[in-house]
């Protein structure tokens, strides 16, 4: 009954396994399958933050024109400042992209760097969205002026809280591998991370046409 | 420095939630000196609280559900008692009380009570069903139980500090704006739910991963017990449907906290958004319910009838048609919106089309019990009563979901009656059939029969007593949530209601009743082969309870054949003399991350209501740094030696031998 | 009582087997008294029995099956493997997707039939009144009267009436059961509904909708009286009461439960349009108070 490691990697899920090879031993199932499991999980998890940001967009879209004789995405987006932010954010995941690659590589400097520079993107992307925020509310465009500014800024706002929680993470990865180096339930973690800050991404592409290139083309 | 609270928020002016909270913690006092003098505390940390065993939080969702059951039914027995008592008089219960125990009621019975009773049904028993160690996810699993119970506790400490919402327990706005109720009543709804909430999406994921990617060898989708579909359906929903819930309840905070305007009157604000949005999420929920109850006499009427689940597949294909159809019917529920003929056709066809598949299941249910040989017991009168009783139910539902209809009944007791009537004959019947179905699997022992048979006579009759009424009334054009009423004619109804919510009490004394005696009575209701039910799925292939890593060896399922057949092997696997070669087996090593985060997070969700800013930081850092500190362990599982593990099993079989023989020598 | 008797000769007619019932819900939706209502009302009958027919042998065979099969009944046949059978699933589809076809055609065409906004065919013109929802009363306006009345409603009896609503605070339900279709009143929307009564009468009216502490208070009565009474009935108000102003408006927007009916001589011809379109601003809420 023991023995047969390797079936587990080929076949994690074990789909069309029907029996004759025998089982793997939990233990050699969990070794090759919990990165899988991990991702898969986290993957799920993504796609449901993916349906809040829907839900999020959606009241976006039916809010839009409920400006209240107040200003209109058109009076009030300034895509010079966003394309920077743009710029940041996808700069950023190719940055991620480079510690994944130190993180296969077993090699801690590239590690290092390539969230480091993440992290410094991510924050200059913040800072960028919190100077148009902090603009808009003093030229009277806050959020509680209309429901059109209330569904924007909750709409943006939650993709930057994502990017704030996503900072904080980052910086206890880092902490993590170098207290801790590559633990395999640490590289699992940082996988998970990775498809987070891409996830981001992904949403801020959506954000960045439907809220500013539509908004300020209206 | 404590915000807006202040003595004022308790009501000690108010007898009726000061005697009930005084009661309530009467009793939580009494359990807990009980806990700390009999020294039951270091074993309780150890061995449940801090326990991320799928069994054991499973077991504690459930402990979770049944004690509010009993909170949220008494808030239905001052409603029907109010009620049959305010003909022509204000009753006994002034509006701005009766208007926090009915949204309350439902908030509690939707949330706290059929939510954690069906997720701990699906926890305890989809990993043994599927030939799993553990979930996907164990810690996480803790986690999301102890912040639904953080929820819980939070709607719980309304009744002495402060008040709950009034609003219903879906909040609409504009009344459950800042506006129209200033209170910290919808607070608390918000907060709880958003709390709690995040425990239930976490649980979806981790579900949802468990059914599609934790298997025993060979248990391919196709040969998965019906119940672990139904939980995969369920679950499903749950990731897709929460998140949106989530939205909308940060909507409506966004607006009562930093004068938003979603929902708002003023500045361009959108109810019908919220409506739209709240059942979108809303409608999903329902079948997130209700699915594991199918799923859960998909188990019962096979096991009962001795013979497999008649059209399997075709189960499956209705179990996926309706997790999918879900998402496209929430209009049904504001028709009279007025939002035009064309669009309340659509979603009245889409709604009747959901009656399909459901209707297969119902056929199919029958034609399992065609040909069997059916043992009255006590799961199987559950769904047997669930049959007729959610029949009836989902037949209201389709009138319901005619326009016309709707148009005169909408918002009516008849109404309340048909959801009752899919509820509690759907929802929580098939609950407590899965309840008495599994607790010899959870414990060792069998509830006491007779108990549990008479609680089913008194919880069926209460039931068509208390709801039928409603129905009437409904027709008659009593609308829902009526504090007082001057018609004459609706007087004997309510009251022939109200006798019906008596008989339900006595059914759920009656449970309870059932509880402690079988506990007094374990010895001699012992189940000694894991089996009692002779059941046709794998957790009937283990021992009771099970070892903490359920198998001691995975069991190969093979074949073509049905679960029937899988756990046959399964069991001649185990029984056999041959003994297998055992292993060492690692399992996640307990941890109190859940109990702690959630420590926080009460603390936090608190702070939030009551505006204690400078708390609501601290309760933010300190579930953070708990997460922090559970990830820096270095131990995440311990070893349990193969010598061990061969131990537990050959107690197991020999068990097993003794009543075969038994069964063979007194044949 | 000649109104029992009616009710159960209809009940006879109906065929529903559930009389007794039927037979206490006289003042209710089952005991319309206008075209709406009866409309209505066939409609949940004939949903209902369509779909007893299919419920009825079910749950018959429900029972019967799951007492023949009894471990104890020696005479029933055991098929302990029994699973499957292509033909029975196809019935098994295929009975509940013919029962929905029926059904989904009956309500679509109800739906398109009975929509609240459509206008009803009648000789005479439609008598126009707007309803706005307070914390918690209603009021009604007449704007071709130029009057007002508060938890009160006449209208002429066999002429169609046509309700712009709207509400002052938060959401309600305009709802007169005995004539049917009930709709919801929300702040900056105007919702549209046709209703009918067929001879004199009084019909009991309310709020379908929970809007806080004052509701159960929020019923109102509908008086359906002959058309030269109606106008009648207009001239005295207009004789009587006070007017209905901006200020006013603002003094009845306040909360209050209870409220007695009440009329007013005179109004703001744009007061509906005001109130829909927030010139005059929304109900103060319990906040008013303090």
């Amino acid at each position: 009954m023991s023995g047969h490691h390797s079936t587990a990697g080929m076949d994690p899920n074990h789909i069309g396994h029907a029996g004759g090879s025998g089982p793997p031993s939990h233990a050699a199932r969990a070794a090759g399958s919990k990165r899988v499991i991990a991702g898969y999980g986290f993957w799920i998890f993504l796609l449901s933050d993916i349906i809040m940001f829907a839900a999020f967009f959606a009241s976006y879209a039916v809010l839009t024109d409920a400006t209240a004789k107040g200003p209109s995405g058109r009076d009030l987006f300034d895509l010079h400042g966003v394309a920077w932010e743009t710029a940041c954010l996808l700069l950023s995941s190719f940055t991620s992209g480079i510690a994944t690659i130190g993180v296969w590589a077993r090699r801690k400097s590239w590690f290092y760097g390539g969230m480091a520079v993440t992290f410094v993107l991510g924050a200059t992307f913040l800072g960028l969205e919190l100077r148009e925020f902090t603009s808009l509310v003093a030229r009277d465009a806050g959020p509680s002026r209309s429901a059109f500014l209330s569904a924007f800024f909750t709409l943006v706002g939650c993709h930057g809280l994502h990017v704030t929680a996503g900072l904080l993470w980052l910086l206890t990865m880092m902490a993590q591998v170098w207290a801790k180096g590559f633990r395999p339930d640490i590289l699992r973690r940082v996988l998970c991370f990775s498809l987070f800050w891409h996830a981001l991404d992904i949403v801020w592409v959506a954000l960045f046409s439907v809220v500013y290139l539509m908004g300020a083309g209206r | 420095m404590f915000g807006k609270l202040s003595w004022a928020a308790v009501p000690l002016d108010q007898p009726i939630p000061m005697i009930a909270s005084g009661v309530v913690a009467l009793g939580i006092f009494g359990v807990m000196a009980l806990v700390v003098l009999k020294g039951w505390l270091p074993y309780l940390w150890r061995e449940w609280i801090t326990s991320v065993d799928h069994k054991r939080i499973g077991v504690m969702y459930t402990l979770l559900a049944m004690v509010m059951l009993l909170r949220g039914f008494s808030d239905a027995i001052l409603m029907r008692s109010q009620q049959a008592l305010a003909f022509q008089s204000p009753g006994y219960l002034p509006p701005e009380h009766y208007d926090q125990i009915f949204s309350a009621h439902g908030t509690l019975m939707i949330f706290f009570v059929a939510m954690p009773f069906v997720i701990g049904l699906m926890n305890f028993v989809v990993p043994l069903q599927l030939g799993a160690r553990d979930v996907a996810f164990p810690t996480l699993n803790s986690v999301s139980f102890w912040l639904t119970a953080t929820g819980a506790l939070l709607v719980n400490i309304s009744l002495v500090v402060g008040e709950f919402a009034r609003t219903g327990w879906l909040p609409y706005p504009p009344l459950s704006e800042i506006a129209y109720s200033p209170g910290v009543g919808v607070d608390y709804y918000l907060w709880a739910l958003q709390i709690s909430g995040v425990g239930t999406l976490l649980s979806g994921v981790n579900l949802v991963t468990t059914v599609l990617k934790i298997h025993a060898p060979g248990m391919t989708y196709m040969r998965m017990p019906m119940f672990c579909w139904t939980t995969l359906a369920s679950n499903l929903l749950i990731v897709a449907a929460f998140p949106i819930l989530t939205a909308t309840l940060a909507m409506l905070l966004l607006d009562r906290y930093l004068g938003f305007h979603f929902f708002t009157n003023e500045a361009g604000g959108n109810v019908m958004m919220f409506m739209n949005l709240i059942w979108a999420w809303g409608h999903p929920e329902v079948y997130i319910l209700i699915l594991p109850a199918f799923g859960i006499f998909s188990e019962i009427i096979p096991t009962f009838s001795g013979k497999p689940l008649f059209g399997y597949r075709s189960m499956v294909a209705a179990t996926m048609v309706i997790c999918i159809l879900a998402f496209m019917v929430w209009l049904h529920h504001f028709f009279t919106m007025g939002a035009g003929a064309d669009v309340n056709g659509i979603f009245a066809v889409t709604t009747m089309i959901i009656a399909v598949p459901t209707g297969v299941k119902v056929f199919n249910w029958l034609f399992t019990m065609f040909g069997g040989r059916i043992v009255y017991s006590v799961p199987m009168l559950w769904s047997l009563g669930f049959i007729v009783t959610f029949v009836i139910g989902g037949m209201t539902g389709v009138l319901l979901a005619v326009p016309p209809a709707d148009f005169v009944l909408h918002n009516s007791l008849f109404l309340v009656a048909h959801f009752h009537n899919v509820i509690i004959g759907g929802v929580l019947f098939g609950s407590f059939a899965g309840y008495t179905y599994w607790f010899p699997k959870a414990f060792g022992f069998r509830l006491h029969d007779r108990l549990g048979r008479a609680a089913f006579w008194f919880w069926i009759v209460g039931f068509y007593l208390a709801f039928m009424p409603l129905y009437v009334l409904g027709l008659m054009g009593m609308t829902r949530r009526m504090q007082h009423y001057d018609v004459p004619e609706w007087h004997p109804w309510l009251i022939a209601a109200a006798a019906g919510a008596a008989l339900i009490l006595c059914g759920i004394m009656l449970q309870v009743a059932q509880l402690v005696v079988s506990i007094r009575h374990r010895e001699s209701l012992r189940d000694e082969t894991g089996d009692p039910w002779n059941g046709r799925s794998l957790e009937w292939a283990t021992s009771s309870p099970p070892p903490a890593f359920n198998f001691a060896i995975l069991p190969n399922v093979e074949g073509e054949d049905a679960y029937w057949g899988i756990k046959q092997h399964a069991r001649d696997q185990a029984h056999s003399n041959e003994e297998p070669e055992y292993e060492d087996i690692e399992m996640p090593a307990n941890t109190p991350t859940g109990v702690i985060c959630a420590f926080f997070a009460t603390f936090m969700g608190f702070a939030l209501i009551w505006h204690i800013w400078w708390l609501v930081i601290v309760g933010g850092i300190g579930a953070y740094a708990t997460f922090v500190v559970f990830a820096w362990r270095n131990e995440t599982e311990y070893k349990i030696d193969a010598d061990e593990v061969a131990k537990i099993d050959r107690a197991h079989r020999r068990a097993i031998r003794a009543h075969s023989d038994a069964a063979l020598a007194s044949s | 009582m000649g109104v029992s008797t009616r009710c159960r000769r209809w009940a006879w007619r109906a065929l529903v087997g559930a009389s007794p019932i039927l037979l206490t819900a006289c003042g209710g939706v089952l005991d319309p008294k206008g075209p709406i209502g009866t409309a209505e009302r066939t409609i949940l009958i004939d949903s209902l029995a369509i779909m007893l027919a299919i419920v009825v042998p079910t749950l018959l065979a429900t029972m019967g099956v799951a007492w023949w099969f009894r471990t104890s009944n020696t005479r029933a046949r055991y098929l302990p493997t029994w699973a499957y059978s292509g033909q029975l699933e196809l019935i098994v589809w295929a009975i509940p997707l013919l029962t929905i076809m029926l059904l989904g055609g009956v309500a679509w065409v109800a739906s398109h039939e009975l929509d609240p906004a459509q206008k009803l065919a009648s000789d005479k013109p439609a008598l126009e009144i707007q309803a706005v929802s307070l914390d918690w009363k209603w009021l009604f306006i007449y704007p071709d009267q130029h009057i007002a009345s508060v938890n009160q409603l006449v209208v002429p009896a066999g002429a169609p009436v046509h309700f712009a609503l709207t509400s002052g605070s938060v959401m309600n339900a305009f709802f007169v059961p005995q004539l049917g279709s009930m709709i919801y009143t929300m702040n900056g929307m105007t919702t549209q509904l046709n209703l009918q009564a067929d001879a004199p009468g009084h019909f009991a009216g309310m709020s379908s909708h929970y809007s806080g502490d004052g509701f159960s208070d929020m019923h109102f009565e509908m008086r359906a009286v002959p058309a030269a009474e109606f106008q009648s009935w207009v001239d005295a108000t207009r004789r009587t009461g006070p007017v209905l102003d901006a200020a006013g408006y603002a003094d009845l927007a306040k909360q209050s439960t209870n409220v007695k009916p009440s009329l007013y001589r005179d109004i703001d011809p744009a007061l509906f349009h005001k109130i829909v379109s927030q010139e005059l601003p929304p109900g103060p809420g319990p906040r008013a108070e303090q």
